[in-house]
């Protein structure tokens, strides 16, 4: 676990309102439930709702949100990034009364835009958490720091792995997948200095033959630990689970998949979105842009399974309390990439809540084995 | 006294309308067994395709480019081939269209506006041109070619946008560079629906002229009846071959630069999701007639509207559209039979 | 760790190998099935809904009865019906082939992720297979050579239908029915008798090849499971001149080719992982233009079917 340096320490701090916008917090939930005033909350997935990974993280929300007082949730699935996302969220607004839209799918960004500046009188909420000033005040960013489980499950990985090889599947070349496969090589080496992590790029959110394949390869190469971020990680978990091999779970609680492999998992916390609910419906305020770890909640780890000993779950969570108290950094020089390139230098430290240096990421830091594809 | 034409036409209208109504029924018995009232479900099929003007709207703008996606099928199917390559078409289309696209600005927008229809449009004919000029002098079968193609097609699409010419401000999408404001086009009078609509019709309804009522149409009608009799006939068929392929090429090529400049103002994965699929399905519908393919699109596009109320209000999954339009298809499929059987239809003699 | 840097280059080809073997086995079984089908003169664009559909019955009857084997004979039952249900319709007059296909394709995709919800979430038992790999110790091949039954089954398959179409009686009323469907009235068979029976038993091994997919490999019940692979399949056929044997080599050729992007990419090879991934359809695209001509462009096609018209 690492500890505060000096009180010298440089924070290299990017500009701008990347936390919260001006004047944000939240109100408290109103104790009077049941004089609430009736609200329609609209979701949209881009793909099954029930796919065991990204879009059932978000059906769990909506299940939440659907037992609030006087709320109604509309649903609907399989709607592609292109024209037709406008016209379900006008169907959702004009035809169901939809006062919230929760867009559950980066690509959405642009109609919601579009039909902020429409419908000033729906909230929009969307997962990509690229809100900034003179955007539509009508619309909410928020998205957990995903690589600070990562970092926990690469803690675990380091631990149990036994070939000193772990594995990463990722789907698209996004800063996520990098900052989420970086959190968990860091996670890793903070405990095993030497391991090192091959990673593959399927190219695809969805695509279970290539990630069996994938799956399978890294385990011939001598991996002994995967995580998969793919929409859904089921599949390279029961291969790995297969061939007897560690796994880690990602967007829902996997747990069950592996009953002996089964480190932990990064999970989400969409659970805010309830909150923007009563916000939205009291006239509260609400927050513009939400982004969070630990600290806020907005993320956690899935329960820890039957082969972690009690001594690594301890170390987890103590790292856990350190991501809460701000005492664990995740990007701190001196750090190189997998190139041997320097990223910073010692003392140099980038704020957990840096959103603006972890959305620039175009790196894999050092242990790992691939690269980006970007140069 | 009622001519022949007249006959036929009623004898459409009657049959397809029996189709449509089986269809519901069958439907209908589907939902129940689920545990929900089918006249429920019924009135919500109509009022999320064509019940308000934004049930409208949603209808008219899925179905914009299929229009176009369908010729890509519709056009070599008049000549006898079976090209289900309106996917590549389209993505090979709209890569083409941010290529040229951004390096067009300061052009007054509608010249902008014309060269990147040319350049997707282009792009689709040579893309398909190429299928169809592998079968006439290699031999190669163009279902595959084009089948092949696609995959290709996409993988193009996807490398460009992760690398080589990607616009890596844009964080949250592996997407292009984008086109200025200046070239997107926006939507058509009256109604909140993209310009692509009316590519869409117009390219239908000029197609529909030239298939129908031209020297070459008439030559192609003939290729594609009996290659045998076109070979007789001293027809050019290679040419004729090839150029049906460009032409239905084109379309979804356009279709992918209405996707570029009228939604997105880029080319990414959101180009492929499955219109050129649907595309020939609605050319088989439409059996190959671009005048039908107009009509038969909205009807598909009002299955996807509806189907998307449907799913909210009575909570169920997003497969139900799929198993109405399956139904739907097969019913008018195994309609087309009833074409010339049912006697109190036929024309009498006089 | 014993092999993974000792088989360095190996370690690919033998990554491909073991590609062929496992990938191979759902394109094999969908265009065996579709060769009986077109060479009756019939083509089944549905494929992919029944391969789903397949996919969709065999997990969910493994999962409720525990028996993965029964799971591999109810997809093949409900392949079979959706096999009817095309032959059937195909039987009335003007109705075109291709399009029931691919109407068929909807409406089997539909059904089977409408009725597959309850699945998604349970893990079902998996098909066995040969350990021929046991003898090394390199994790590598023993996991290549894990030869699955279906693979075994689908290449006798191929043999017996190859041997069945030339030498039985079957086999030739077949073929007439597919070459000529007059002269297969003149000798007295009924066309559309025979050519429901070939899409019937087409749709029973395209689900059969589809149950392979949730019960052995990758294993697992989703809606994103299959990528057009029923539809590459009858594409596959064409390729293979319909011959069965060639089936089971195209099918080893674009299994092996699927393999090969993430196998460069885990040795670190991860620039143009697109391209790579699309090895197989740029491969099948070469082979094809190079072994094609216009001088027999349709050897061995039934004279029948549309696509070749």
């Amino acid at each position: 676990m690492s500890i505060n340096d000096s009180i010298t320490r440089r924070r290299v701090l990017r500009h701008g309102g990347n936390i919260v916008a001006a004047g944000a917090l939240f109100s408290m939930l109103p104790t009077m439930a049941s004089a609430a005033k009736p609200i329609t909350v609209g979701f949209i997935y881009v793909g099954p709702r029930q796919d065991f990974g990204w879009n059932q993280s978000h059906w769990d929300a909506a299940k939440l949100i659907a037992k609030m007082d006087n709320v109604k949730v509309v649903e609907q699935e399989n709607v592609p990034e292109t024209a037709e996302v406008e016209k379900v969220m006008q169907s959702m607004i004009e035809l169901d009364g939809a006062e919230v839209i929760m867009a559950t799918s980066f690509g959405y960004w642009k109609s919601i835009l579009k039909m902020a500046d429409k419908y000033p009188n729906v909230l929009f909420t969307h997962i990509g958490a690229i809100w900034k000033e003179g955007n539509p005040k009508n619309v909410i960013g928020y998205r957990g720091y995903m690589e600070e489980p990562h970092y926990l499950c690469g803690i675990a990985a380091g631990r149990m792995s036994k070939t000193g090889k772990i594995g990463f599947i990722g789907s698209k070349p996004l800063y996520f997948i990098f900052n989420n496969c970086n959190g968990y090589i860091l996670g890793a080496r903070s405990v095993n200095p030497n391991i090192t992590c091959n990673v593959v790029i399927t190219g695809d959110w969805n695509n279970p033959v290539k990630e069996a394949e994938t799956t399978n390869s890294l385990i011939d190469q001598g991996c002994d630990v995967i995580i998969a971020n793919v929409d859904s990680s089921k599949v390279a978990i029961e291969t790995a689970e297969r061939r007897g091999i560690y796994s880690c779970g990602y967007h829902s609680d996997c747990s069950s998949l592996a009953p002996k492999g089964f480190l932990t998992g990064a999970e989400w916390n969409w659970a805010s979105a309830a909150d923007f609910v009563e916000a939205w419906r009291t006239g509260g305020s609400y927050p513009n842009l939400l982004r969070g770890g630990f600290k806020r909640d907005m993320v956690k780890i899935s329960p820890f399974g039957q082969a972690v000993p009690q001594n690594v779950r301890d170390e987890i969570l103590m790292a856990k309390k350190g991501f809460i108290d701000d005492s664990l950094i995740l990007y701190k020089g001196p750090l190189k990439d997998n190139e041997g390139n320097v990223i910073l230098t010692e003392g140099q430290v980038i704020d957990n809540e840096d959103t603006k240096f972890k959305v620039g990421v175009r790196f894999f830091v050092e242990g790992a084995v691939g690269s980006t594809g970007l140069k | 006294m009622f001519n022949a034409a007249f006959y036929q036409g009623m004898e459409a209208v009657v049959i397809s309308t029996a189709a449509l109504l089986l269809t519901l029924v069958g439907f209908g018995i589907f939902v129940t067994i689920f545990g929900v009232d089918p006249f429920d479900v019924y009135y919500i099929l109509y009022l999320g395709g064509f019940g308000t003007q934004i049930s409208i709207e949603n209808t008219l703008t899925q179905a914009a480019p299929l229009m176009l996606t369908a010729l890509c099928t519709a056009i070599p199917a008049r000549a006898g081939l079976l090209v289900i390559g309106g996917e590549g078409a389209l993505v090979v289309g709209g890569i083409a269209t941010v290529l040229v696209g951004v390096h067009l600005s300061g052009l007054p927008p509608a010249l902008g506006i014309v060269v990147m229809g040319l350049a997707g449009a282009l792009a689709g004919g040579l893309w398909i041109g190429a299928a169809g000029a592998l079968r006439q002098y290699r031999g190669v079968n163009e279902t595959i070619s084009t089948l092949l193609m696609n995959y290709i097609a996409i993988a193009i699409l996807y490398h460009l946008v992760s690398g080589p010419i990607r616009d890596f401000d844009q964080v949250l999408k592996a997407s292009s560079w984008s086109i200025s404001e200046t070239f997107m086009v926006g939507t058509v009078p009256g109604l909140d629906v993209h310009w692509g609509l009316a590519v869409g019709v117009v390219t239908c309804l000029v197609l529909f002229v030239v298939m129908r009522h031209t020297t070459f149409g008439f030559a192609v009608d003939i290729l594609g009846g009996n290659q045998r009799t076109a070979q007789m006939a001293g027809l050019p068929i290679n040419r004729m071959v090839i150029l049906c392929c460009c032409i239905g090429g084109a379309g979804a090529g356009l279709a992918g630069t209405m996707e570029v400049i009228a939604v997105h103002g880029f080319a990414s994965d959101s180009l492929v999701v499955g219109f050129g699929y649907a595309g020939i399905l609605i050319a088989f519908l439409a059996r190959q007639n671009p005048l039908a393919i107009i009509l038969v699109a909205i009807l598909l596009g009002g299955i996807s509207a509806s189907g998307g109320l449907m799913q909210r209000r009575f909570d169920l999954p997003d497969a139900t559209t799929a198993v109405l339009q399956g139904m739907l298809f097969v019913m008018v499929l195994a309609s087309n039979s009833l074409y010339g059987r049912l006697r109190f239809l036929q024309a009498r003699e006089a | 760790m014993t092999g993974a840097d000792e088989l360095g280059w190996w370690g690919i080809v033998i990554a491909v190998l073991g590609g062929a073997i496992r990938v191979s086995t759902p394109y094999l079984f969908v265009s065996l099935g579709e060769t009986l089908t077109e060479k009756g003169g019939r083509v089944n664009l549905g494929l992919e809904g029944i391969l789903v559909m397949g996919a969709m019955s065999g997990y969910g009857t493994a999962v409720l009865t525990g028996e993965p084997w029964l799971g591999v004979f109810v997809a093949g039952c409900a392949g079979a019906t959706l096999g009817l249900l095309h032959g059937l319709i195909c039987n009335l007059p003007r109705v075109n082939d291709i399009a029931v296909g691919i109407s068929l394709f909807v409406l089997g995709t539909g059904l089977a992720f409408f009725l597959g919800k309850p699945f998604i979430n349970p893990s079902a038992p998996r098909l066995p297979y040969l350990d021929l790999g046991a003898w090394s110790s390199y994790p590598q091949i023993r996991s290549a050579l894990e030869i699955n039954a279906l693979f075994i089954i689908g290449f006798f398959l191929a043999l017996f239908l190859t041997w069945a179409l030339k030498n039985t009686r079957w086999g030739l009323i077949l073929r007439t029915v597919g070459d000529s469907a007059d002269a297969a009235t003149a000798l007295g068979f009924n066309v559309n008798l025979v050519r429901t029976l070939g899409t019937v038993a087409g749709g029973f091994l395209s689900g059969v090849g589809g149950s392979f997919l949730s019960l052995y490999y990758p294993g697992t019940w989703n809606e994103g499971l299959s990528s057009g692979q029923g539809l590459m399949a009858v594409a596959l056929v064409i390729f293979a001149r319909w011959n069965p044997i060639y089936c089971f080599y195209v099918a080893l050729l674009f299994g092996g080719a699927t393999a090969l992007g993430p196998a460069l990419q885990t040795v670190g090879i991860s620039s143009n992982y697109y391209l790579y991934g699309a090895a197989p359809y740029f491969l099948t695209l070469g082979l094809l233009i190079y072994s094609s001509s216009t001088k027999h462009r349709m050897a061995g096609a039934p004279g029948e079917v549309s696509i070749s018209r």
